[in-house]
């Protein structure tokens, strides 16, 4: 369980952009997470408000854009998606080697607002 | 064509030009890495490590896989160059720093409260301990978690995932995330395999399907079995390391 901790750096990172671009509230904040990245986004909704309280992004919403893994089979020259993390590709079963995306953990964007509630 | 606001307004020419309010909400694109500080903390450690010419092994497992019996094997059996160093991560007591030292390692416990994982800064106080140039590997013991480290760089040279046996040949799919990342896998306890039942062509199969670029290793910490091989393993995998 180390949801916690992440939310306390989406919350810093998001804090000091805003901060950077004019200040005010946060609306929204869009992560975006691969299912390879190690973290369960339900966990990490029951972390967000925890964290954000009491910040300028008290009243924001919490969306997460998830991200399904994708290999490349270099047999087919195709991508395909790779289902609970398993690399063999569906058509000639081929194991892959080259992992396209599934890893991503990241702040993808914010919605910012002037100082009055959203 | 208004410049402003991009409202499709023509502008007379000669008008001031009034600073329109942002419109509200505005969005901002980011994409930032949500660890870039770890991420950032763990490339200075690698430079660190590169520039005193020290491998660093990195390795995670679920408890009781037998990290500590493995490294107190290769403590050991270790033959240098220079000497084996290993930091040691634990929610708690300094048992398995104690049982690393009287296998001949240097070892440095950390206990990390609540925290189910190491990250980059955390070892940043422990290196202090260390000549980092009288070692000739250094070994991390991870917090025992086959989720929560995974993310989590600290620096390494390898990363080496470690299962046992008793743990059934299909873990690794049920970890993908973790073994996923590793760059060699350990099927620790061989012998304890025939107890179990446990299906080795089955458990590589496995392991092959989710960790495509690791490298397979069976051994058994207890008896030494297969240690050679694992050596061997360590040393290619170091090697193809420096040349990439």
């Amino acid at each position: 369980m180390h949801e916690l901790s992440i939310m306390e750096a989406v919350r810093d990172q998001a804090l000091e952009q805003a901060g950077r671009h004019g200040g005010g509230r946060i609306c929204a904040i869009t992560l975006r997470i691969g299912s390879l990245a190690g973290v369960d986004p339900d966990a990490l909704a029951l972390a967000f408000e925890v964290v954000m309280a009491g910040t300028a992004a008290s009243s924001a919403r919490l969306l997460i854009e998830p991200v399904a893994a994708e290999c490349f089979c270099a047999a087919c020259q195709e991508p395909f998606p790779a289902q609970d993390g398993v690399c063999a590709c569906p058509r000639c079963g081929a194991i892959s080697r080259q992992l396209l995306r599934g890893r991503e953990l990241q702040l993808a964007s914010l919605e910012l607002a002037d100082p009055e509630p959203c | 064509m208004c410049t402003t606001c991009h409202c499709g307004q023509i502008e007379p020419p000669g008008a001031a030009v009034i600073e329109a309010p942002a419109p509200s909400p505005r969005r901002l694109e980011l994409g930032a890495a949500l660890l870039s500080r770890n991420d950032a903390r763990a490339a200075a450690l690698r430079r660190r490590f590169a520039a005193a010419g020290l491998p660093v092994l990195n390795v995670l497992s679920s408890p009781g896989s037998g990290k500590t019996a493995l490294l107190e094997r290769l403590g050991r059996e270790w033959s240098g160059p220079g000497r084996l160093g290993a930091i040691v991560g634990d929610l708690a007591t300094d048992n398995d720093a104690r049982r690393l030292i009287a296998a001949g390692i240097e070892a440095v416990q950390i206990t990390t409260g609540q925290a189910c994982h190491l990250e980059a800064a955390m070892l940043e106080p422990a290196l202090e301990r260390f000549d980092l140039a009288a070692l000739g590997l250094l070994l991390i013991e991870n917090v025992g978690n086959l989720v929560c480290p995974a993310a989590y760089d600290l620096g390494e040279s390898l990363r080496l995932v470690l299962l046992a046996v008793t743990e059934g040949e299909d873990k690794p799919l049920k970890y993908p995330a973790m073994f996923q990342s590793a760059d060699l896998v350990v099927i620790n306890k061989l012998d304890l395999a025939a107890a179990v039942g446990f299906d080795r062509h089955q458990a590589h199969h496995h392991i092959a399907r989710v960790a495509p670029a690791a490298r397979i290793v069976a051994v058994s910490a207890r008896t030494g079995e297969g240690m050679a091989e694992l050596r061997h393993a360590i040393a290619a995998g170091l090697q193809a390391r420096v040349l990439a």
